[in-house]
């Protein structure tokens, strides 16, 4: 026998580690009577029930659930976490029946799906929400397939459980082949109340984080860096009263994380066949936790992005954001390898296995430490040279170092029709009056092999051109209140960042540089005929989160005139990074150099960065357009737009 | 560890008036207005019009809009919290002290209660109450109007006009200032400046600073004009959890000119140094 002394230690990080890492048999509880009465069937651990057809029935519910040894109120779809995976056919049409056995009201959004906006969702903005009680029907007609997810737009519901995988197979043959697939959900779970967890940020904002900046971090520096060093490492970060290591509002502290409802004790399978080509379809769909995921040993190659096939691309790791979703094809040679989702502030981890039978496992890596944030990430682009021509409002009187003959080169296929002299003179003297919208379209019929991004860099030159994004930073009058606690007045633009924690890193990592639609998807080649600019702000010390400075109380809805192609820039002007989801259309994100690259339903803008993305909005209606962190969302960091 | 207390007593003005100076500056720093700092200022004319997407729509104005808006979200909720920041004991004097503020409001404008006092043999013997409607002024700092209620068992209670700022400083110093106005003209200035310096995640080191000055003499309640009291204190805290930390401290006070004149012919000790144990809580 072990000597009693060690009993004490061991029993402090066993009930540690079990709060982080949850229970191996936690789950859905099913043994209360009154639950179970109104319970529709008992629900399956780790394996979403599928639902497909084109006549679906959902339940809303409360039900007891036990992840960390205490027993909890989850709010739960047909009784399961995640809920049903539904499954659909591209061009069915398909009918909802949704029903709320909840005291208070519920509702469920499509999250990415193109359809009519009272079907949308979002309480207060395209429908008045489902009362209890009350069954609503949700009808419409899928456009679109791909990996999908939905989740209550209510309140915190989504945090205490109401969320799922939506699958819709192509109509034809799915161009990306595998011999399986398997659907991963990843989300975080709290025993506390949302609620409370929000007004404790309220008071304290970085209650949850236990990476803070200790005196022993400083001594360190010292020794490696001198005192010099060290303080100037601070300086910048305690002067402006900043957070270097304020990654997430939320950590492992409160947060267990899970991977398709199952905790990392607890081990989700994915079982293969030696040689099997299997497809992961990977869904974010926490509340508040950016996921950095990656299988030790298994090359990624990601094939799908937001639903939207993708050229291939070859990765070790990837980070997405709440909301978004990675579908990646892998080829498992070993008889085991570990799933593994670190938090993007390294508290904790979701982690499942890929295995050829149930009981063989894999080694699971070790977290990694948690980075300070860089002085990009507070600063943008310091370097001049790396803003590229970013400097655009120091070149736009100068329209004559703008290269007419290089643009003339580009519309190659018929440059007969144009007016060079008409357009040039118009860009020069008042590029108001300009008519771009004519101008895309005669370049569209008759130039479809014609290369945008050449046309893009011979225009740079000129600020007012609509055929790049702008680069002159317009901060808003509201920006300058108590609810903006930093603006960046030089961001960076650069693409090809991991973020955060994932650089230089040694691994292959994703980043937005590497995403291409496949051809035919981004299909509406127009040049823009407006800018919208927004800007991320917040006030981490009030814990208060905006865009332009308002919260979304104080906001006015964004207007967008259906049909209108509209380039929409997005400004990071805190430290963290924001999923921005935009409903009811698509975000086609561009390079600086207004290139088309990737078709989105979500965008996560990092710190300082400042990215764009064009738009058509072709269903009329109010929509939503938020941060998809849960509490930057209800905070306020929320837009209505109003499309007419 | 005797003679580092008396070296730290020697300096102990120095010490008090350049935190004194420090905070004040800080505050100043943070209310600079230069355009193009990335933090604070006025906006530029030029600056971006946030309404200017709306095209004139609003919640409940436009196509396809509700006639009463339904969604509302946390930024129009109202929060509250109880923050107990000293509740600690002086074994040598047998004497509690009291130090906690409540709030109640939205982000930018709350109703805040201060108290702090001194507890003996189970009686209140003073106390300072702080009655305030707080708004923010910038991103760091709120304004601070109301009340302050002087309660004091061996002298006269007094009533102030309070206008304040509280918020934090560049550095992280947690300030709080606040100027009063009493009857028969009398005028008081209270500064308050805490830094937290941690240790580890859980075991925080904590300095603080309280500066009280008066306008005129108050002999009933042995106040001097001019600064009256200084205390320094350094309190070492373990954070069970971040809402709940119990602390030892050491907390030296020094009364100055007519003040000290006072305590003196009351026989009172002008200098003080304390040890004590307490609790720091907020939920």
């Amino acid at each position: 026998m072990k000597p009693d002394k060690s009993m004490p230690a061991f029993q402090k990080s066993f009930s540690r580690r079990l709060f982080v890492k949850g229970l191996a048999a936690g789950g859905l509880l099913s043994a209360m009577p009154n639950v179970l009465q109104a319970s529709v069937g008992n629900a399956q651990l780790g394996s979403a029930p599928v639902l497909s057809g084109n006549v679906v029935d959902l339940v809303v519910e409360e039900m007891p659930v036990n992840f960390t040894g205490v027993t909890r109120i989850a709010t739960t779809i047909n009784g399961s976490i995640p809920a049903p995976t539904l499954r659909f056919r591209e061009g069915d049409e398909v009918t909802i029946r949704v029903t709320n056995r909840l005291k208070v009201a519920t509702s469920i959004h499509w999250h990415g799906i193109i359809l009519p906006f009272e079907m949308d969702g979002v309480p207060g903005v395209s429908f008045s929400g489902i009362e209890p009680g009350e069954t609503f029907v949700y009808q419409f007609t899928l456009k679109q397939s791909g990996t999908y997810w939905y989740h209550s737009h209510s309140g915190f519901q989504e945090m205490t459980g109401m969320y799922g995988a939506l699958i819709i197979d192509p109509r034809e043959a799915d161009p990306i082949a595998s011999d399986q697939e398997q659907i991963i959900v990843l989300s975080d779970w709290t025993d506390e109340d949302p609620m409370s967890v929000f007004s404790k940020l309220k008071v304290q904002s970085d209650i949850y984080n236990f990476n803070q900046p200790v005196v022993g971090d400083f001594i360190d520096d010292v020794s490696t860096m001198g005192t010099s060093g060290a303080l100037a490492k601070r300086r910048m970060w305690n002067q402006m009263r900043m957070n270097p290591t304020d990654l997430a509002d939320l950590s492992a502290e409160t947060f267990t994380f899970l991977m398709n409802g199952i905790t990392p004790a607890g081990d989700w399978r994915a079982l293969f066949k030696q040689g099997e080509k299997v497809r992961l379809r990977f869904i974010n769909g926490s509340s508040n936790s950016f996921f950095d995921v990656r299988i030790p040993g298994l090359s990624l190659k990601v094939v799908q992005a937001d639903g939207q096939n993708i050229k291939p691309v070859d990765v070790d790791e990837f980070r997405f954001g709440p909301g978004e979703t990675y579908d990646v094809i892998v080829e498992p040679k070993n008889d085991a390898y570990t799933i593994f989702a670190q938090s993007m502030d390294r508290s904790g981890y979701a982690r499942g296995t890929l295995a050829v039978n149930e009981a063989v496992t894999a080694q699971i890596p070790e977290l990694d430490s948690a980075q300070w944030l860089e002085m990009s990430d507070m600063m943008g682009a310091m370097d001049h040279s790396a803003m590229g021509h970013g400097m655009g409002h120091d070149m736009k009187s100068d329209t004559a170092g703008m290269d007419h003959s290089a643009m003339g080169h580009g519309m190659k296929s018929d440059s007969a029709k144009m007016d060079h002299s008409a357009m040039g003179h118009g860009m020069k003297s008042d590029s108001a009056r300009m008519d771009h919208s004519a101008m895309g379209h005669s370049m569209k019929s008759d130039a479809a092999e014609m290369d945008h991004s050449s046309m893009g860099h011979s225009m740079k030159g000129s600020s007012s051109s609509l055929a790049v994004p702008s680069q002159k930073v317009r901060h808003a009058s509201t920006e300058y209140g108590p609810s903006v606690d930093m603006r960046v007045d030089m961001p960076r633009t650069n693409l090809d960042d991991p973020g955060i924690g994932l650089r230089n890193n040694n691994r292959r990592v994703l980043t937005f540089s590497d995403l291409r639609s496949v051809d035919g998807i981004l299909d509406d080649n127009r040049v823009p005929t407006r800018e919208i600019e927004l800007h991320l702000t917040g006030n981490m010390e009030r814990y208060s989160w905006s865009i332009d400075g308002l919260e979304f109380g104080k906001s006015t809805p964004i207007y967008m005139k259906q049909g209108e192609r509209i380039r929409v820039i997005l400004q990071n002007d805190t430290m963290m990074t924001h999923p921005m989801h935009l409903h009811g259309m698509w975000s086609d994100l561009e390079s600086p150099e207004g290139e088309l690259l990737v078709r989105r339903h979500t965008i996560s803008v990092q710190p300082a960065q400042r990215i764009s993305f064009l738009t058509t909005p072709h269903d009329l209606g109010r929509w939503a357009w938020h941060c998809h962190l849960l509490f930057h969302m209800d905070a306020g960091m929320f837009r209505q737009v109003v499309v007419s | 560890m005797n003679s580092s207390i008396v070296g730290l007593k020697q300096n102990f003005h120095k010490a008090v008036l350049a935190l004194a100076v420090t905070t004040l500056s800080s505050v100043a720093f943070s209310a600079e207005t230069d355009i193009g700092q990335p933090q604070g200022g006025s906006a530029p004319p030029d600056a971006r019009d946030p309404h200017a997407y709306s095209d004139g729509f609003t919640f409940e104005r436009g196509p396809y809009s509700q006639e009463e808006r339904q969604l509302k979200l946390a930024d129009e909720h109202k929060f509250w919290a109880f923050i107990g920041d000293r509740f600690e004991y002086d074994t040598d004097s047998e004497t509690g002290v009291f130090d906690v503020q409540g709030w109640y409001g939205t982000t930018y404008d709350r109703l805040y209660i201060k108290s702090e006092g001194e507890v003996e043999d189970g009686r209140l013997q003073e106390s300072e109450t702080d009655i305030l409607w707080s708004h923010a002024y910038n991103a760091y700092f709120d304004t601070q109007l109301g009340i302050r209620v002087d309660q004091s068992r061996e002298g006269k209670d007094r009533q102030w006009l309070a206008a304040g700022m509280q918020g934090l400083a560049p550095y992280w110093f947690e300030v709080d200032m606040t100027a009063y106005l009493g009857d028969s003209g009398r005028t008081a200035l209270s500064v308050e400046a805490e830094y937290e310096l941690l240790l580890t995640q859980k075991l925080v080191l904590q300095p603080r600073a309280e500066l009280s000055f008066y306008g005129k003499d108050d002999e009933i309640n042995g106040i001097g004009s001019g600064l009256s009291q200084a205390a320094l204190g350094l309190r070492l805290r373990y954070e069970i959890t971040r809402q709940f930390a119990p602390y030892i401290g050491i907390e030296w006070t020094d009364k100055f000119g007519k003040t000290a004149d006072f305590a003196r012919s009351e026989g009172e000790s002008v200098q003080d140094t304390q040890y004590l144990v307490g609790i720091k809580f907020w939920f």
